[in-house]
């Protein structure tokens, strides 16, 4: 079902279409003009949604377990050893070895991208959340806030920075291995260029524009993120 | 979803997966050495441009958008990408791949030998000044021995990325394990867990190796950096 590859990129049309696609030219606007409804828009939303579900599913999981690891220490050695090893495993390497349990799905590369961005995010945050320096947290009890208290009003806005940042690097780097799953799946912005890449002639537009299409993606997403800090992180300036 | 998670999980293909590494031991230490080959290949040609660039400009203190956006830029620029784009350039092959790996490998390496170097404490580069001497000597006996760690973690960074990402290459001919994984035809699912299996250990492999030379090296004053901690430093894994 997932796997179905729904339309798919189309072939350029050697022979048919314009001389600048006859000829393999460096870049022929005209194709992609043509194949920008059935290709690139469908591919670029499609790397949108894996990203966003991944970074979302990321946050959801990492969020609560940096809280435990703030509160219990014993948490966090583990955990960043575990994540060290993890992310050392190559994406490729890691869809395929989920296959024999999720088989050939979004699930399988939603698994993989979920697990990257915890990598990212979790010490990110548990860094953030110990980032309130000691004579702040003690005058916050001097004036008697409970534990919760503190968490709520004092550490988590002081870790707004770190978590941010670590959002820019988890959504980045989704952004970039998202293309691999083209290695398994007819999906994103990764299968335009895995397509192209394998005609007898490489079509050169089709790689250019997808590749400019990813790159543009993560740095508007970066753009976006660093505004948010600036309108949340209004004590900094 | 749990139906189909039923209906497709064969712990058997793990089995045969390890049958296929133990059936074809010496083949995929080939293939595992030509990986090797050319990530070593792409490190040396980035180490060569990035360390001396990222050093210098963290001794004069200048350009640090140029470092620290040169790992923004690197991170948001895919393997697959790079790959796409050098092929067209250079053609299929090994130059192709390499070319793309040492670009994926630039980014830490330039970042942190810029941070380590920038970020050596102004009083003692200071003292070293005010003992007589040259600019020099501070960046030979005071800037780089102290920013060794730094930089280490910069090519750990990065080799762990060569190496993990070198199988992707294999579309492009850059062999290696990837020829195994990207060739199911061929090799049947087994043979593509098989070589997935060897290219994790293969990773995880230097990335251990990495871990314990920056042990070794690191003088002992400084070792209270932290190992894991490269999150905020590394590249996408890939």
């Amino acid at each position: 079902m997932e796997a179905e590859p729904g339309k798919g990129p189309v072939i350029p049309d050697f022979g048919q279409g314009s001389s600048c696609e006859v000829s393999n030219g460096t870049f022929c606007w005209d194709w992609l003009k043509a194949h920008w409804d059935d290709t690139m828009q469908p591919a670029l939303l499609q790397h949108l949604e894996l990203t966003a579900i991944a970074v979302g599913i990321g946050f959801a999981i990492a969020f609560p377990l940096a809280l435990l690891a703030h509160r219990v220490r014993r948490v966090e050695q583990p955990v960043s050893v575990v994540s060290a090893l993890l992310y050392t495993i190559p994406s490729l390497a890691l869809f395929q070895l989920l296959v024999p349990f999720t088989g050939i799905t979004t699930l399988t590369v939603e698994i993989a991208l979920v697990s990257y961005t915890l990598v990212i995010l979790f010490p990110n945050i548990v860094a953030g959340l110990d980032a309130a320096p000691p004579e702040v947290l003690e005058a916050a009890r001097a004036m008697g806030f409970t534990r919760r208290q503190v968490l709520i009003r004092v550490e988590l806005p002081l870790a707004v920075p770190a978590i941010i940042a670590g959002l820019r690097i988890a959504v980045i780097s989704t952004i970039a291995i998202a293309t691999i799953a083209a290695f398994l799946l007819p999906k994103g912005l990764g299968y335009p260029i895995f397509y192209a890449i394998k005609l007898p002639d490489p079509f050169k537009t089709e790689i250019y524009a997808a590749g400019a299409l990813a790159v543009a993606l993560a740095l508007v997403c970066d753009m976006l993120l660093v505004l948010a800090r600036r309108s949340l992180v209004r004590w900094a300036r | 979803m749990g139906a189909l998670i039923a209906d497709t999980f064969q712990p058997s293909t793990f089995v045969d997966a390890l049958r296929f590494i133990g059936d074809n031991p010496h083949f995929l230490l080939t293939k595992a050495l030509e990986q090797l080959q050319l990530s070593a290949a792409a490190l040396l040609i980035a180490a060569a441009v990035a360390l001396p660039v990222g050093i210098l400009l963290g001794h004069l203190h200048r350009g640090s958008t140029f470092a620290i956006g040169t790992s923004i830029v690197g991170r948001a620029l895919p393997s697959l990408v790079l790959i796409g784009v050098f092929l067209t350039v250079l053609g299929i092959g090994f130059v192709n791949n390499m070319a793309a790996l040492a670009v994926l490998a630039t980014g830490p390496m330039l970042t942190n030998a810029y941070d380590g170097v920038d970020g050596v404490d102004r009083d003692v580069v200071e003292s070293a000044h005010g003992m007589g001497m040259s600019g020099r000597q501070v960046l030979a006996r005071i800037e780089l021995p102290l920013a060794l760690p730094l930089i280490f973690v910069g090519i750990r960074i990065a080799a762990v990325t060569v190496v993990a990402t070198a199988p992707i290459a294999a579309i492009a001919g850059g062999g290696g394990l990837g020829d195994i994984i990207v060739n199911q035809a061929s090799y049947r699912l087994e043979g593509v867990l098989g070589a997935s299996l060897c290219v994790m250990a293969l990773s995880a492999g230097v990335w251990l190796l990495l871990v314990g030379i920056q042990t070794a090296i690191t003088p002992t004053g400084l070792r209270l950096t932290k190992v894991p901690g490269d999150h905020h430093l590394g590249k996408e894994p890939l």
